[in-house]
Order: structure tokens, then C-alpha cells, then sequence
């Protein structure tokens, strides 16, 4: 039983740690190198293909939850059909680009799989009574960030705003004035509101302040 | 006598040539008032934007003004009302939108209540996005404000 003589298993991790610290003579700093570069390029390259791969519209829709419920809310919005064809899938707005936060959302989304085996919205009845916290999750994180997802499409810079209705134009440049954010006026464009959802922007309004700049 | 036969060969030719001509008349194509066949699936109607801006006038007293924008992506169901997060009072002071006049509030009984009557809830029934459309068949209609005759 060497295993659990511990004077001999941390004689094993000496060695260990000798032969990881040791430079090697059998093989050449050429070689190492370009196996170390090869499997770090395959490696890297790998994982970002998978993160892609979890970043598409189809892959959202893999789930019935989002499928039969949020999507189908999104099918005929200005995000999906419009004059020019340009769409925003469910990834553009709902994961962030930069790679910190895009390594944060992904993390948080493990919780997602938590209560996809929960079960906790495996119907619309369910799912509908859960909206108003979803999306007051939405609401809060978009404020947070300035609407940052929207930005990456939508940059007040890049207004024209004598392009705009008049309509449009004077609430922007009002929003604008005032450091609103895209979300403090533009809810429920992509899927149904839930209900008491005024009540919920009030409130929202109310802690977290109508225009929020970080 | 001649000329008696001769006449009436030329009345009874005209009388065929013309029953001939009123047959033709029966079996013409049967017009709809839309220029359309009368059998033939109905056209479609253009596709007019919605004008922006300025509200049209009523044409007539009763009639629900018109909306001077796009309504088609705005929720109306059982959960929301996403016009009255615009027109409704206090919103509609906030957002400087048209309130939505107190008769919305009265219920079948005719009592006054504070919030939009069911029978008023759905605001798509009477008030419509304004357009310019041509109308599909031709008439005399003429709004109150320019008929002289009424007033």
C-alpha cells in the first residue's frame, strides 16, 4: 500500500515537480516550442469555436423554454424582419461582446442550465408568472451597463437625428441630454411585457435612478 | 308597293342587326366596382405608410381621432396596454401624449372609475394609424368641416 504512506507519496511529488522544473536534455527547445505552440493554437482555438458555437440562434433554440416562448415573441419584431433585412439574433443583444464579460455572462449562464434541469419555466403558465423577475434581471443589467449590447449597433454618435421623425428626434435628443439609456424607454421591443410591467419600471426608476451612466 | 316591302325589309334588318347587338350587350363582361372582374379574387390594397406628424382632421363629430404613428409593434392583451404607457393620465402629462379623453373611464353602468373601461381597453378597435389611402371605389363622401350643406 504505497499510496497511503504519505512519506512516500510526497517522495512522488518531489519527483514530479524535480522532472517539471528540470530542463530537458532529450528534447529540443525547438521541438517544445512548436508542440507547445501547435497544441496552445489548437487549444485556444478550440475553445473559442465551442463559445461560438453556444453563441447562436440555434443553439438558443435547442431549448423548447426559449424556443416556444421568447422566440416566438421575437419572430416578426423590427430585430428579426425589417425593410433591410439586418438581424439581431438572440445572441447580439443578450451577451455582451467585450471577452471579460462575455466570460462572466457565459459563467452565469451555468445557473440557466440549473434550472433548465429544475424544470423551473418547462411551461408557458410557469414561465409567465417567473417573466416579471426575468425580466427585471434584463432590465437592471442593461442599466447597468448603459446598454452596452444596444451600443454595439445603436451608438448615439451615429445619430442622424434630422433623419428621424420628429417624433423620435426630440425624445433622443432629450434622452440624450438627460444620459438616458436605451433600455429606460425602449422595453418590450423584442418580446412581450410581463405584466405590472410599468409598475416594475417605476420602481426601477426609482432605485436605481431614469438615467444611469457608469 | 315596292318601296312598302322595301321599308319593311329594312326595318326588320335594322330590328335583327340591333337584337343581335343587344345580345352582345347580355354576354359582355359583368364589371365589379372595382374595376376587377366579378369572379376574380378581389386586388390587393396598396401599401400606404402611416403620416407621421400632424393629426388628419375628423371627418365627422364621432369620429375616433386618428394616430399619427406606426401602432402595429405596440402590445394590447390581458397583461399590458402598452398605448396607455403614453396617453394615459399621469404618462400622458410626463410624456407629453394626448390624454386619453374620460369617457374611457366610464363603465356600462355610467360609473366614472379609474382606470380604462373594459368595453375601451382595446384601443386598435376605433383609433387607427392615419394614411393617405385612395379610396377603392369612387364617391361623393365629404367631410363635415368642408360640407356647407350641414352647417
Amino acid at each position: 500500500m504505497s499510496m497511503e504512506n504519505p512519506a512516500e507519496n510526497q517522495g512522488l511529488l518531489r519527483e514530479w515537480w524535480a522532472a517539471l522544473t528540470r530542463p530537458t536534455s532529450r528534447w529540443s527547445l525547438g521541438a517544445l516550442l512548436v508542440i507547445g505552440i501547435g497544441i496552445g493554437v489548437v487549444g485556444w482555438g478550440g475553445f473559442n469555436w465551442m463559445l461560438e458555437l453556444t453563441n447562436t440562434e440555434s443553439f438558443c433554440l435547442s431549448c423548447h423554454e426559449m424556443e416556444q416562448n421568447v422566440y416566438r415573441e421575437y419572430r416578426g419584431s423590427i430585430h428579426d424582419s425589417n425593410r433591410s433585412g439586418v438581424r439581431a439574433t438572440c445572441p447580439d443583444c443578450h451577451v455582451p461582446r467585450p471577452w471579460f464579460y462575455k466570460m462572466k455572462r457565459k459563467i452565469q449562464a451555468s445557473n440557466e442550465v440549473l434550472h433548465k434541469i429544475l424544470g423551473s419555466i418547462d411551461t408557458r403558465e410557469k414561465f409567465e408568472a417567473k417573466r416579471i423577475e426575468l425580466a427585471k434581471h434584463v432590465w437592471t443589467a442593461m442599466k447597468e451597463t448603459d446598454s452596452r449590447e444596444c451600443r454595439n449597433c445603436h451608438n448615439f454618435g451615429a445619430f442622424d437625428l434630422t433623419r428621424q421623425q420628429a417624433r423620435a428626434r426630440n425624445r433622443h435628443s432629450e434622452a440624450e441630454q438627460q444620459g438616458k439609456t436605451c433600455i429606460d424607454c425602449h422595453k418590450g421591443i423584442a418580446h412581450q411585457l410581463p405584466q405590472g410591467a410599468f409598475k416594475a419600471e417605476r420602481e426601477l426608476n426609482e432605485s436605481m435612478g431614469g438615467a444611469v451612466k457608469p | 308597293m315596292k318601296t312598302k316591302i322595301k321599308a319593311i325589309a329594312l326595318a326588320l334588318a335594322l330590328a335583327l342587326g340591333l337584337s343581335f347587338t343587344a345580345l352582345g350587350v347580355v354576354a359582355a363582361e359583368v364589371q365589379a366596382l372595382r374595376h376587377s372582374g366579378a369572379a376574380e379574387p378581389d386586388q390587393a390594397p396598396g401599401i400606404y405608410k402611416v403620416t407621421e406628424g400632424a393629426k388628419l382632421e375628423r371627418a365627422y363629430r364621432q369620429q375616433p381621432p386618428l394616430v399619427p404613428h406606426p401602432t402595429d409593434k405596440y402590445e394590447i392583451d390581458v397583461k399590458v396596454n402598452q398605448c396607455l404607457r403614453c396617453h394615459e393620465w399621469p404618462y400622458s402629462d410626463q410624456e407629453k401624449a394626448p390624454k386619453i379623453s374620460d369617457l374611457h373611464y366610464i363603465d356600462r353602468n355610467g360609473v366614472r372609475q379609474d382606470t380604462v373601461n373594459g368595453n375601451r381597453y382595446f384601443c386598435k378597435q376605433c383609433h387607427v394609424p392615419q394614411n393617405d389611402a385612395k379610396p377603392l371605389v369612387e364617391n361623393k363622401f365629404q367631410a363635415a368641416t368642408t360640407n356647407t350643406n350641414i352647417r
